[in-house]
């Protein structure tokens, strides 16, 4: 195989790599929220529920996570679902990175004064209002260097999706290596993973400067 | 003179896991008042401010602003009106903190015109001219677009006390306002509350500046222990007999 094609099939993988990281962030970031409000709540139950749930997201493998998510529907409902391949690395890598950033989120919202809160509630702001217009903006500029970290893995755990044979950059990298008996296509793999987390650290950065207005 | 009686606490009582900070804390103030809360450390005088201001829930007591009850006894258990009524008698006050507890994310008109808009329902442009002009009061016109940690601590602090009269009290407290402050800021911002007092403000002033409190007041509390142990104009606390009022002012002079 030329080194052209080689390049076009990988840049092909590409895509789907940045498709599964980029879905991935949509979803768990908000639902990373969710998950530590029931962490923090003071329902005994949902507070048990919410902290079962992250210990199984990051207790196992991410790697088992997405064989028991696909084959799941059909080893236990006997469901077969047509097309569900994608869906089903979206949603294993979306819970499992919800968890982490529940976490993160967590550590963020504790660490808040609670003068904020209270000047918040003496001026007559709502509780919705005093978190999302006093509480959240502050912890996103704390917590952005965590987030930071855990994206820069996501884009390389997004290679975990070639257990289920998801056409992405890994996956295609692994096939044209193991045809050619090179190794030159998981070399340019890992520039290509590279670059996308160069570019993925130097947007990072711009979004941390962009809140360096205060302090 | 207006007498209209602005806050009554009545027999306000306060615990932190049994161990007991404000027994039995009974106060009432007047409209165009000005009354300071001194005492040791620990004697529960900001504990009080915090109950008054609803930023603590009291064991046992009432708390009324302008006659109508936030809280009251119910077979020996404090009640809370709901949360309406206490959105609305919230209205009635502004607190200024000992650390300003600005929001650092907003700028400092920012800070002081979004509780007119997002809580109060005021036009935005209303709230700016009014924000303004408050600035302009204090001597801050030109840090309107500065953020807080840009600013000094007694521009800080004057900047709360901004933030807290855009609402439009009835009355400020004040939880000790200049103890975050080094003496050379301290000034500015007791200038300021003077001026309010001028304004004939109804203020609550927890302070350690007994000078200040001294000059400013009309009546003053001192507390220790959890109760109030004397009251009275300044020249009947600082001329008192009480041996130990003497004690504890004493130690300031």
């Amino acid at each position: 195989m030329s080194t052209v094609t080689m390049l076009t099939q990988l840049g092909k993988g590409m895509i789907s790599t940045a498709e599964i990281f980029s879905l991935t962030l949509l979803f768990s970031l908000p639902l990373g929220l969710l998950v530590s409000f029931g962490r923090m709540s003071r329902n005994r139950l949902l507070q048990a529920v919410t902290r079962f749930y992250i210990t199984i997201m990051r207790g196992t493998p991410l790697m088992l996570q997405l064989l028991v998510v696909y084959f799941a529907p059909y080893y236990l409902f006997g469901l077969n679902l047509r097309g569900y391949r994608f869906p089903a690395i979206i949603l294993a890598f979306s819970i499992n990175y919800a968890a982490y950033f529940a976490e993160i989120y967590r550590g963020g919202i504790a660490s808040m004064a609670v003068g904020q809160y209270e000047a918040a509630q003496v001026l007559g702001y709502s509780r919705l209002q005093t978190f999302f217009k006093i509480i959240l903006p502050q912890v996103m500029k704390r917590i952005l260097p965590s987030i930071t970290n855990e994206t820069i893995t996501l884009v390389k755990d997004t290679s975990l999706a070639f257990v289920l044979a998801q056409a992405e950059m890994f996956t295609m990298a692994k096939q044209i290596a193991a045809k050619d008996t090179s190794m030159m296509p998981l070399m340019a793999a890992g520039v290509f993973y590279y670059i996308f987390n160069f570019v993925v650290a130097f947007a990072m950065e711009r979004i941390e400067k962009a809140m360096d207005y205060y302090r | 003179m207006d007498t209209e009686i602005l806050l009554e606490m009545n027999h306000i009582r306060k615990s932190f896991d049994g161990l007991s900070v404000i027994r039995d804390i009974s106060l009432s103030v007047r409209k165009g008042e000005v009354l300071s809360i001194i005492g040791p450390s620990g004697s529960g005088k900001s504990t009080l401010l915090r109950c008054a201001t609803l930023l603590e829930k009291m064991d046992g007591g009432e708390l009324i602003y302008l006659g109508e009850k936030a809280a009251w006894e119910e077979d020996g258990k404090c009640v809370y009106a709901g949360k309406n009524k206490l959105k609305e008698l919230r209205g009635n006050f502004g607190l200024v903190f000992q650390n300003f507890n600005l929001f650092p994310h907003y700028s400092v008109i920012k800070n002081i015109m979004d509780a007119p808009v997002c809580t109060a329902g005021a036009p935005k442009k209303e709230a700016k001219e009014k924000a303004l002009k408050l600035l302009a009061d204090l001597g801050l016109s030109d840090k309107a677009d500065a953020y807080p940690y840009q600013l000094s601590g007694g521009q800080q602090q004057r900047v709360s006390i901004a933030r807290a009269l855009a609402l439009s009290p009835k009355i400020l407290f004040f939880d000790e306002p200049t103890s975050a402050l080094d003496p050379e800021l301290t000034g500015e911002v007791l200038k300021v509350i003077s001026a309010l007092a001028a304004e004939h403000m109804t203020m609550i002033i927890v302070t350690h500046e007994m000078q200040f409190a001294r000059e400013l007041s009309d009546r003053i509390i001192f507390m220790e222990q959890g109760v109030i142990q004397a009251q009275g104009t300044p020249e009947e606390i600082f001329e008192a007999q009480n041996e130990r009022v003497r004690e504890f002012i004493g130690k300031f002079q």
